[in-house]
């Protein structure tokens, strides 16, 4: 409603932002950071673009972002059905949530030698890595969501004679819904460490491969795009999620 | 809709809309083999159409009578029956319930909230948008239709869950202290329209409640429940003609039903707090 106050952090945001590029270029420019170290911003703009033109690196694109769009689906799907799961058993609840209060304190990456043995050196052991960063984000999200649906909105359903999957489909989903929107936002920023994170550790491809790859030949013309479009897409694709989350609450009043 | 009532089925005299018998209810407690014994034993006969309230110290178990009767909780011991039909493990047809908590829809706009319930009756849009619209009427939301829950103040909103109760048509309105949460001015007010809803529905209607004026100004009859495990201790008739509304605090009969209402709660007050009964 008011725009003022909401435009003003935003405005400071981009402006530090600006500033920290600006400082950053004039220190390249100024060869206070040398330009083996890393070109000047600017440059790696124009890199990128570069870069794009060609499209000599569609393969290894498209392959991280198809990986990372698998390891997300799964983790919802999986995530959604665990935490609806271990919401029914008060024992399994039990149980289980210490497990998932330290496992965020596991590396999982330490993992990754196993699952390339298990499963070979193709997309499935990043796959997997991603997938088990990603899904407790999701089950906890989930059974937070549930626990915070309304017992009178559960009673409401009950007195419009609801079955269990009408309630579970106009009532419970619904209402946790922006619980599920936190833990989709996080599982998917999850999905992206540990597809580029296992990639660059070891892989065939990907873009985390071709960053390690340009490191090792110091191929700055290619390593510093690279870094920078993968902050795009990920900055880009959660901005979109928050924009949603942001509906969802404002609706309810909730922000 | 459901089928009439037998005539000849047992128990329940003409004018009886919903009987209670020897009502128990106990809750599983750790430790405890019978439980926690909340309510009863209790009897009621709530006649057709009449406005009936209980009052009660808080923690008697007035909320568990009035989910026993929706059906929403199941008795222990005794029986219920709602126009000759047994309430047992489920929400009887023709029964309306308003909560004492904001039972709004907060995703749904008031339209959608009235609506709610509307989808699964079987009626055509055209008879659904016309209760919808009725009902928006009635309640004054007409200018907040399209409006969420969260922009509205605490007696809108239980108001938009007064119409979404309403457009079911409930033959029985059962209403959990609906007012509790607001200012007592407002709480007047939405009691006079409570009133106005019962004389044009002619539906039974049963309110729980913790605030004496509010039964006394409201009911035809005004059950008093003991400290928990809750029972009826006695029913005080009012006397009030029906075309009555928030003026009858004015009357010297109000101070004195008033008066007598907490004569006979006092003490079980005192119990529910844990101190003996005074002198």
């Amino acid at each position: 409603m008011n725009r003022s106050p909401m435009s003003r952090p935003l405005l400071l945001r981009i402006l530090l932002i600006l500033a920290f590029t600006a400082a950053l270029e004039a220190l390249c420019r100024l060869g206070v950071i040398d330009r083996f170290t890393m070109p000047p911003p600017s440059r790696i703009l124009e890199d990128l673009a570069r870069l794009l033109v060609t499209g000599k690196l569609y393969g290894a694109i498209a392959k991280t972002l198809s990986n990372c769009a698998i390891a997300f689906a799964l983790a919802v799907v999986a995530g959604v059905a665990a935490g609806v799961v271990i919401h029914k058993s008060r024992l399994l609840r039990q149980a289980l949530d210490p497990l998932f209060a330290t496992y965020y304190a596991i590396p999982v990456f330490a993992f990754y030698p196993l699952f390339i043995i298990i499963f070979g050196l193709g997309d499935i052991p990043q796959i997997v890595i991603a997938f088990m960063m990603s899904v407790i984000a999701m089950i906890v999200n989930v059974l937070n969501g549930l626990d915070r649906v309304p017992a009178v909105l559960l009673k409401t359903a009950r007195m419009a004679r609801m079955s269990p999957l009408e309630t579970a489909l106009r009532m419970t989903l619904p209402s946790a819904a922006p619980y599920l929107l936190t833990g989709a936002k996080l599982a998917l920023a999850y999905a992206f460490i540990g597809i580029i994170g296992s990639e660059f550790i070891m892989s065939r491809g990907g873009m985390g491969f071709e960053i390690a790859f340009a490191y090792t030949n110091f191929d700055n013309a290619v390593m510093y795009p690279l870094i920078v479009l993968i902050l795009a897409i990920s900055v880009a694709v959660n901005a979109l999620l928050g924009i949603w989350e942001k509906r969802i609450l404002a609706r309810r009043g909730l922000r | 809709m459901t089928s009439k009532p037998s005539s000849e089925a047992p128990g329940t005299p003409a004018g009886v809309h919903a009987r209670l018998r020897d009502v128990i209810k106990t809750f599983p407690a750790p430790g405890r083999e019978r439980g926690v014994h909340a309510l009863g034993p209790l009897d009621l006969d709530l006649k057709k159409g009449e406005f009936f309230a209980v009052v009660g110290p808080s923690g008697c178990g007035k909320s568990t009578l009035l989910e026993l009767v929706a059906g929403l909780a199941t008795v222990s011991e005794g029986t219920i029956a709602f126009e000759d039909r047994p309430v047992h493990g489920g929400v009887p047809d023709g029964i309306g319930v308003v909560f004492q908590e904001d039972a709004s829809i907060p995703w749904l706009t008031v339209t959608g909230n009235i609506a709610f319930g509307l989808h699964k009756t079987g009626l055509g849009d055209k008879e659904r948008n016309r209760r919808v619209a009725d009902a928006l009427d009635i309640m004054g939301l007409g200018d907040f239709a399209d409006s969420y829950p969260a922009q509205l103040s605490g007696g809108m909103r239980q108001r938009v869950c007064i119409a979404r109760t309403l457009v079911m048509q409930p033959r029985l309105i059962l209403l959990d202290e609906p007012f509790g949460a607001l200012d007592q001015q407002t709480r007047l007010l939405m009691g006079e329209e409570l009133l106005k809803l019962w004389r044009e529905t002619s539906a039974t209607i049963f309110l729980i409640t913790h605030a004496l004026d509010e039964a006394a100004m409201l009911a035809d009859r005004i059950g008093v429940m003991s400290a928990r495990p809750g029972r009826l201790l006695s029913i005080i008739e009012t006397d009030w003609p029906r075309d009555r509304d928030s003026r009858v605090v004015e009357e010297p009969a109000f101070g004195a039903l008033t008066a007598q209402l907490w004569h006979k709660l006092r003490g079980e007050s005192l119990k529910s707090i844990g101190r003996a009964q005074g002198p």
